[in-house]
């Protein structure tokens, strides 16, 4: 036996609140929150992916290696999608010489 | 002296010194793989941001033309494939019957054939509504551009994770046979472990995509 061993009982309860949280991103939906709207949809779906990273994919019990690689991605990809936004937001506030 | 064709592996393979240090690198490894699958959903997520930004009201009306009960019938169907495919992970790691690890991986494969036949309806309801671009496409109301960007990326950010699960239901049929035939003990399971960060993986990226595709706008 090696790794750490999740009891079931946890991983029952992180399915539930999958679930639930699942049912309250449609229940969202149907309430007319002008821009949270996407807000509270993208903060549910980014709390979600947190608990089937962290239980059903072990990262809360892994050792700090995998952790560290796992944050490694998180970071680029917020620069990949930071990065090239910064561009797009900010493309017509200066003029181009010559146009 | 003949030996049996299937023989169990030797768990310890040669160059590690415990079978925990052989555990992490194999965790290590799957997860820097998972990463390069993370930056090419990574750089869809951008297409589709880049264009919501430019085209958000039009993003709102192409929403509503998606199926709002498919999408999260699908998203529950996932996360209970996600559970049972968890289960067996567990079981086969704490030394369970192979039945009942075997029993779960085809849950977790049926399930995820479910997905792909309710996914395949709403794709044959597209289809019949004309608006697949580039097959059939055909818009007579306004913005007709704007919405095909729309159903551009539903189409290729839909179909590129339903490639990605039909690999992870191949992978979980291979887990089941060789269970079955007793590949695996406690001792030995990093395989099923693998396939299930696999398949989690997938079920994370449409955890972002029914909320970006789907509820877009109220329906």
């Amino acid at each position: 036996m090696h790794g750490h061993i999740i009891p079931t009982r946890t991983y029952l309860l992180v399915c539930g609140a999958l679930l639930v949280l699942t049912g309250a991103t449609v229940a969202a939906n149907f309430v007319e929150l002008g821009v949270f709207n996407t807000v509270a949809a993208l903060a549910i779906a980014g709390a979600k992916a947190a608990l089937i990273v962290l239980y059903f994919m072990h990262v809360r019990y892994s050792g700090g290696l995998t952790q560290l690689i796992v944050l490694a991605g998180l970071l680029w990809l917020g620069l990949l999608l930071v990065g090239a936004m910064d561009d797009y937001l900010t493309r017509g506030w200066l003029p181009v010489p010559g146009k | 002296m003949t030996t049996r064709r299937h023989a169990l592996r030797a768990p310890l393979a040669h160059h590690f010194d415990t079978l925990e240090q052989q555990h992490d690198a194999n965790v290590l490894g799957m997860w820097v793989f998972l990463l390069t699958e993370l930056m090419l959903f990574g750089a869809l997520f951008l297409m589709y941001t880049v264009n919501r930004y430019a085209y958000a009201r039009v993003f709102e009306e192409g929403s509503r033309h998606l199926d709002l009960a498919f999408g999260a019938v699908n998203t529950a169907v996932l996360i209970v494939s996600s559970l049972l495919m968890a289960l067996a992970v567990h079981s086969a790691q704490s030394g369970s019957s192979r039945f009942r690890t075997a029993l779960l991986l085809m849950g977790t494969a049926a399930l995820g054939t479910t997905f792909l036949v309710i996914k395949g309806f709403e794709y044959y309801h597209h289809w019949e509504a004309h608006e697949v671009p580039g097959l059939n496409w055909l818009w007579t109301g306004a913005n007709a551009p704007q919405i095909q960007i729309f159903f551009m990326l539903y189409f290729f950010m839909t179909g590129v994770h339903a490639i990605h699960l039909i690999i992870g239901i191949t992978l979980v049929a291979i887990m089941l046979l060789n269970t079955l035939r007793g590949k695996y003990n406690e001792m030995y399971y990093a395989p099923v472990e693998m396939t299930g960060l696999y398949w989690h993986l997938v079920d994370v990226i449409w955890v972002f995509l029914f909320p970006l595709l789907y509820l877009v706008a109220k329906h």
